[in-house]
């Protein structure tokens, strides 16, 4: 019998802390099991710079600039499957604490009236992506298929999450690896 | 002394209820008549007189939405804002007033004089658009009427000095049967209950198969017999006036010209179950009607139909008592107006234990219908055999219908259970109907094709309400309108209600904005799962009810609605990055951003 094709999985961090990320690390040797069934696209594990035809795609992090815009369409566009991972993809999470405040009032704190710059111009440059006024989760911005909550998500939640998607299974994460205390 | 100028008026108004925390709802809406709102010092003094926490005392007067914590203006006006309302022209008389009186919505005029807002079904859907002045009703509102309140506020006229037939309700029935018919004089039924004795009574109201008209259907008979087996013998009787579901107004008729079989099924009930006391809990939308009602258990004391050895039966003590609900659609549900009875917030108790065995501060206590109340009158009167000799099988007797929207003919409709709702539509005069929502937002909508089903508990139930949609509407529009009643109505206690109708009004404001999505009928049908499993009590589950079955009944009026898009964004992209392009002069193309997602190559 011959193993079954291995699924593509991307996965990315937009206004996140790599938390998710280094949670996703933490499933131990489980890292072996998911290797020989999956193979990484885009990913800060790979280093790809952009996201081909994939099966499954982990979000982390919020929607704060037009980047995270764009490569989270990317992801919709490319993954079958899409997930919204850890706290701040669900909600916004820490980030979005800056929501109550206006963004061209933070960026003028930071780059204008900050002692020590001596730019004391807020930065233009096109390269550089621009903030949204508010951070939002990623939910608002494109369609998700599933949501694993968690600040961040244990390794066992993600590899029990993972395991029921490479299944086939509906993935079913019970309360007991879900509660935080 | 104190030089707090509340302390008196606390002291008064603590006086005059005893000082018992049971009537802190009642305090407060008294002591807000002096000021029209309640200051903190107003709270503090009374939380000191009651020693009750202050934040109890708060946590009751942020509950009740005619209860304000904050300056609303000497003149607070509210318009009715239920659908049929809107469909009477409400927004643009509510628009006209606040032009007038140069206001926006929500907000107080800078000199502290007037404020406009909107609030939930007033139960004058018969006799829209309607509006609550300082919690008085006003109904048959048009633009001249509009502009004569602009004028009387303007000149800061007392409310006493508005024309008086203003505050009157038109009865407005349409229709009479057993009970509007009745020709009964104050007392005939009670005597005649009397002579049956207690036991003898109770089994005629078992053969009579009497249902609670409130909406649930409860027999009355084993209610009752609940709560007189109930070991404690401190029984109590609550008539649920607080008719909130947007649409319903027959229990306002009957409070308005049957008082009497009102207050006489009250004691029959006392009569069945040996209660002592009695609490009509009148909603405050109907306080108009509070001093007809006061006028009508005094004459009944006189006449000894109240009070002491009733009828002359030794033994046989019951009095009642008005308290008055405070703009709240969930003190509808029994527990929840059990809560408010207590002078507390109204979210709804965890059942068992019933209110029969464990009610009104833990006594045996029995929750009818204002309408309930008063056909127990035609049992005592006619028997129980009589009475469930009308009706359907498991329907007896008569039903009220409160029948407004778009007909010739609107009011209340009396009909024996088993009607069709066709016959009730050729009864108002209402032809090119589109659709109708029986038992109110909480309710169901009936497309063209169900007319023939009938309104009876074993098919369409109902507490009363028929509304009346023509072709020219937009059922999506309906629907949108009852949702945001429940995101509003939502007592917040449970999370899933709480969040959950919100969201669903939220889904509905995107769609209304034509940002929806097929993804957004997903999520609507993902929330109405939600609410139906996880609410505490029946606000949260019946909630997406109106929203479940306009998509399967008016889908098209949804679909609508939606973009040719897998998924759009209910904010706007590129505006959210206004505010950075204007902080960095940047407007180069990678400063904007499509509101949708290219189709991929």
């Amino acid at each position: 019998m011959s193993a079954p094709p291995k699924l593509r999985i991307a996965t990315v961090s937009l206004a996140g802390c790599f938390g998710c990320h280094m949670s996703l690390l933490d499933i131990d040797e489980h890292v072996f099991d998911l290797l020989q069934r999956v193979e990484l696209d885009r990913s800060p594990l790979t280093d790809l710079k952009h996201c081909g035809p994939c099966d499954i795609g982990l979000v982390e992090g919020g929607v704060c600039n037009s980047e995270n815009v764009h490569v989270l369409r990317e992801f919709r566009a490319q993954c079958k499957t899409l997930v919204a991972l850890g706290a701040c993809a669900i909600n916004g999470g820490l980030p979005a604490q800056r929501n109550h405040l206006d963004v061209g009032r933070c960026l003028s704190a930071v780059f204008q009236s900050r002692p020590g710059m001596d730019t004391a111009e807020v930065p233009d440059d096109p390269e550089l992506p621009l903030p949204l006024d508010k951070v939002h989760p990623i939910h608002e911005v494109v369609r998700v298929d599933y949501f694993l909550p968690g600040c961040p998500p244990s390794g066992e939640a993600i590899w029990q999450f993972l395991s029921d998607l490479l299944a086939g299974r509906t993935p079913r994460v019970a309360y007991p690896i879900l509660h935080f205390d | 002394m104190s030089q707090d100028p509340w302390a008196s008026a606390v002291a008064d108004t603590v006086g005059e209820f005893a000082a018992r925390p049971e009537y802190l709802l009642q305090m407060l809406i008294r002591l807000q008549e002096a000021e029209n709102w309640l200051p903190p010092e107003a709270l503090t003094a009374l939380a000191a007189a009651l020693g009750l926490p202050r934040a109890r005392v708060e946590g009751v007067a942020g509950f009740y939405s005619f209860l304000h914590t904050r300056p609303v203006g000497r003149y607070r006006l509210l318009f009715s804002d239920n659908i049929i309302d809107r469909m009477l022209g409400s927004q643009a008389l509510m628009a006209r007033l606040c032009h007038t009186l140069w206001l926006a919505p929500g907000q107080v005029s800078e000199d502290g004089l007037v404020s406009v807002d909107v609030t939930s079904c007033t139960g004058l859907g018969d006799q829209g658009p309607a509006l609550l002045v300082n919690g008085r009703a006003i109904a048959r509102l048009d633009e001249a009427r509009i502009d004569r309140i602009a004028e009387l506020i303007r000149e800061q006229q007392p409310l006493d000095a508005w024309p008086a037939d203003w505050f009157r309700f038109d009865d407005n029935i349409q229709r009479r049967d057993a009970l509007l018919a009745c020709p009964a004089q104050p007392g005939d039924a009670l005597q005649a209950a009397l002579a049956m004795g207690r036991v003898g009574w109770l089994a005629q109201v078992h053969a009579s198969r009497l249902r609670g008209r409130g909406g649930a259907g409860f027999t009355t008979a084993v209610k009752w017999q609940a709560c007189r087996d109930a070991p404690n013998p401190d029984k109590v009787v609550v008539c649920n006036a607080d008719e909130g579901e947007p649409g319903t107004f027959k229990d306002r008729v009957l409070l308005n010209s049957h008082a009497d079989l009102v207050v006489e099924g009250m004691t029959l009930a006392a009569w069945a179950v040996g209660a002592r006391r009695g609490f009509l809990y009148l909603r405050g939308e109907y306080r108009n009607l509070r001093p007809a009602l006061e006028a009508v258990l005094a004459r009944r004391r006189t006449a000894g139909w109240l009070g002491a050895a009733i009828g002359g039966v030794a033994g046989f003590d019951f009095d009642i008592e008005i308290h008055l609900g405070a703009g709240a659609y969930v003190c509808g549900e029994e527990t929840a107006l059990l809560e408010s009875l207590e002078g507390k917030r109204g979210t709804p108790r965890i059942r068992p234990p019933f209110p029969v065995t464990h009610g009104y501060l833990g006594r045996p206590t029995v929750v009818n219908n204002v309408e309930t109340l008063a056909k127990c009158c035609l049992i005592a009167l006619q028997g129980g055999a009589a009475f469930a000799a009308t009706g359907t099988p498991q329907s007896a007797g008569t039903k009220l219908l409160s029948v407004s929207g778009d007909c010739a003919r609107p009011g209340v409709y009396e009909f024996p259970f088993g009607v069709t709702v066709r016959q009730v539509l050729d009864a108002c005069g209402a032809d090119d109907t589109l659709a109708v929502q029986v038992g109110g937002a909480a309710g169901i909508t009936l497309a063209p094709y169900e007319f023939d089903r009938r309104i009876a508990f074993e098919d369409v139930p109902t507490a009363g309400a028929f509304m009346v949609f023509d072709n020219t509407r937009d059922m999506f529009e309906v629907a949108h309108n009852f949702v945001h009643f429940f995101a509003h109505e939502s007592c917040g206690f449970c999370t899933p209600c709480r969040v959950g109708t919100a969201m669903l009004a939220d889904t509905l404001d995107k769609l209304a904005e034509g940002k929806g999505s097929a993804v957004d009928l997903i999520e609507i049908e993902d929330l109405d799962r939600l609410l139906k499993q996880a609410s505490h009590c029946g606000l949260g589950s019946a909630a997406p009810n109106p929203v479940m079955d306009g998509l399967q009944k008016f889908r098209p009026a949804y679909e609508r609605h939606l973009m040719h898009a897998d998924f759009a964004p209910a904010f706007d992209l590129d505006g959210a990055l206004r505010r950075a392009r204007q902080i960095t002069g940047r407007d180069d193309a990678a400063a904007h951003l499509p509101q949708h997602q290219e189709p991929q190559p």
